[in-house]
């Protein structure tokens, strides 16, 4: 039901008290442009956590190994574990349901040198899995295949800054580029999202790295992705049953925290969530808090108006007004200005994270904004905290007596 | 049009209570102008305010215009305040933000009339009044007698059957107090009841019949000839 006329009785009040209007509304409007800025900042600092993570693919886990720290199975402490390519397959196998991509690593530092240009590289000799971990885009050419996994060939794929320290012409792809004096064909060139560094690696197929460089079948590391469809916990525990999967294969004892090393992004990512609920909790909190300390603020307020205008509710009352009708003067008055003042208020604070946001970036502070969302849910929020702030005030209003209303002066 | 048995009311005052009206016989027909006179503290404007159903009596009939008035709740006191009663306040009582047209409308508005039908009934009073032309101003840009008029007016809006004025002339200058005397004895010219409470003698007189209050009971009850303002 839309009461024009009661509107109009509620909007006169409001212009006419101009002061008491503004100092109602200027609470709501500061305690909500609090909130709003509040929330964007702990937005934009989950926004640089969720940022840190890009780059390599966020499932990846990656083992590498090392020396033992206990005795175990009869071996000596300090014993060297060396993972193979044996290892590697098994993992494949026993894992296959849960395996996205893997891949084997083996590092080197080369030199290379192409008509006359020379720098030094890392060299990576992986599988053809491993573009697809790194997330290394290709800009020409080809990645490493499973032929020249088999075959042994002496191909290589360039990072683009390779490419730029080495060749001064466009055409790349077929060139052959001497690595500590043996000839390897440039079949593609790759580029990373994540950083510089990633691209000034020379990608080589495992098996020709393992011939060429001691004759063996050693790798240094593993790294896989799990299946995103998992989830977390179960990408956890699919890490953790790696680990004593490998300590069993090479005779460690469990408990032994040195000889492998797997990093799982799944934990990591566990704690990161943990981290944003805190802190989502925590904003909550003293989102609540302002809100309450708002409608403390107007209820206060409303308690003051009605005070005021004790003698006009006895005036009306005496005329002939219902307390119905008094109480909702009084509490759409107040919805009214909560309603507005808070929305100001966000509009306030949405500016100023608008017009400050791309400046925070030092303070680990990305883009912070506030959802739409959200925005809806605190107008909800403000109504309803409106009406909870002049309940009282106008259930005490209505219930005046006009005779005392009117003797008050 | 007005009958009251009996009445008795007493305030509580901390532990003990003081009886303030004793036992009120009053009977007043339709277009009489009755003023009720007594010190302060004699239980006149607690009279007046039982009669008004601003206040409650703790025992006692009262009948207004055949409908007896007990144990009403604050809806139904609101709707026979606004159906029977007209109030004339000694401080005007005006709502300082709404000017003069908007206050005399104010009672229409909680009898539930439409907007343009509110505006034509009050400036049709305040045309009564005499102030036709003040309608668009604040009550702070009129004069005491003018504001009274105004106050007037928004009493008459709602064509009351009884008409309460709580020592209407006590804010005012001899003069203008006998304009609004003289405006009040115009309507009980045409009919309408007026009950009048003042402690003023001459202003008294000028209504048709006097009553005496003392101590919370009527000690005397005159008709009288009207004294003309």
């Amino acid at each position: 039901m839309f009461d024009l006329d009661l509107w109009r009785e509620i909007f006169q009040s409001i212009s006419k008290n101009k002061l008491r209007t503004l100092l109602s509304g200027g609470t709501v409007i500061f305690a909500i442009m609090l909130f709003a800025i509040l929330f964007g900042l702990a937005n934009g600092l989950q926004n640089t956590f969720n940022e840190g993570m890009g780059g390599d693919a966020e499932n990846t886990i990656f083992i590498n190994s090392g020396r033992t720290a206990k005795a175990g199975k009869g071996n000596q402490v300090g014993r060297r574990i060396q993972f193979d390519n044996a290892l590697l397959s098994t993992l494949k196998d026993e894992f296959k349901d849960d395996i996205e991509f893997i891949t084997a690593r083996v590092n080197k530092n080369v030199v290379a040198s192409y008509k006359g240009e020379k720098n030094n590289y890392s060299l990576r000799a992986v599988n053809p899995d491993h573009q697809f971990i790194e997330k290394s885009e290709l800009v020409s050419g080809r990645f490493i295949n499973q032929r020249d996994l088999q075959e042994s060939t002496k191909v290589i794929v360039i990072g683009r800054l390779v490419k730029e320290d080495l060749f001064k012409t466009e055409k790349v792809i077929g060139e052959y580029i001497d690595l500590n004096k043996i000839q390897y064909k440039v079949v593609g060139v790759y580029q990373d999202i994540g950083d510089d560094n990633e691209e000034r690696i020379i990608y080589m197929p495992l098996t020709t790295a393992q011939r060429i460089y001691g004759n063996n079948d050693f790798i240094d590391q593993i790294n896989l992705t799990y299946n995103l469809s998992m989830g977390l916990d179960n990408a956890i525990a699919l890490g953790t049953n790696i680990e004593s999967r490998i300590k069993k294969i090479f005779n460690i004892e469990p408990s032994d925290q040195r000889a492998v090393r797997l990093r799982n992004r799944a934990t990591e990512a566990n704690q990161i969530n943990q981290f944003n609920s805190v802190l989502t909790i925590l904003v909550l909190i003293i989102g609540l808090g302002t809100l309450i300390a708002g409608i403390v603020g107007i209820s206060n307020i409303m308690i003051f108006i009605v005070k005021e205008r004790t003698k006009e509710i006895g005036i009306r009352k005496a005329l002939g007004a219902r307390p119905s009708s008094i109480q909702s003067i009084i509490l759409i008055e107040s919805v009214l200005i909560t309603s507005i003042s808070g929305y100001v208020g966000l509009l306030l604070g949405i500016g100023i994270l608008e017009a400050y946001g791309p400046s925070l970036d030092k303070y680990f502070i990305t883009d912070p904004s506030v959802s739409t969302n959200l925005v809806a849910m605190a107008t909800l929020a403000l109504i309803i905290s409106g009406f909870i702030a002049a309940y009282v005030p106008a259930k005490r209003a209505s219930q005046i007596k006009p005779i005392i209303a009117l003797r008050d002066e | 049009m007005l009958d009251i048995k009996n009445l008795n009311k007493s305030y509580k005052m901390g532990d003990s209570s003081l009886h303030v009206l004793k036992g009120i016989d009053l009977f007043a027909k339709s277009g009489e102008m009755v003023a009720i006179m007594g010190s302060s503290g004699s239980g006149k404007s607690t009279l007046l305010n039982i009669i008004g159903i601003l206040d409650e009596a703790d025992s006692g009939d009262y009948i207004l215009d055949g409908v007896e008035i007990k144990d009403l709740n604050e809806k139904k006191a609101a709707n026979y305040r606004n159906q029977f009663l007209g109030f004339v306040f000694q401080s005007f009582n005006l709502i300082n933000y709404k000017n003069a047209m908007e206050n005399v409308a104010l009672p229409l508005y909680y009898q539930g009339l439409k907007r343009k039908e509110r505006q034509e009934k009050a400036m049709f009073h305040l045309e009564k009044v005499g102030l036709a032309e003040w309608a668009t101003h604040l009550p702070s840009e009129l004069s005491g007698g003018q504001k009274q008029r105004v106050a007037i007016a928004r009493a008459l809006a709602s064509e009351p059957k009884l008409l309460l004025a709580d020592e209407p002339t006590g804010a005012l200058d001899t003069a203008t107090s006998h304009d609004i005397m003289q405006f009040l004895q115009q309507l009980n010219d045409e009919g309408k009841t007026i009950l009048l409470v003042t402690h003023e003698e001459d202003i008294a007189k000028m209504c048709k019949r006097i009553v005496r209050l003392r101590d919370g009971v009527i000690i005397e009850d005159n008709v009288i000839k009207q004294v003309r303002a």
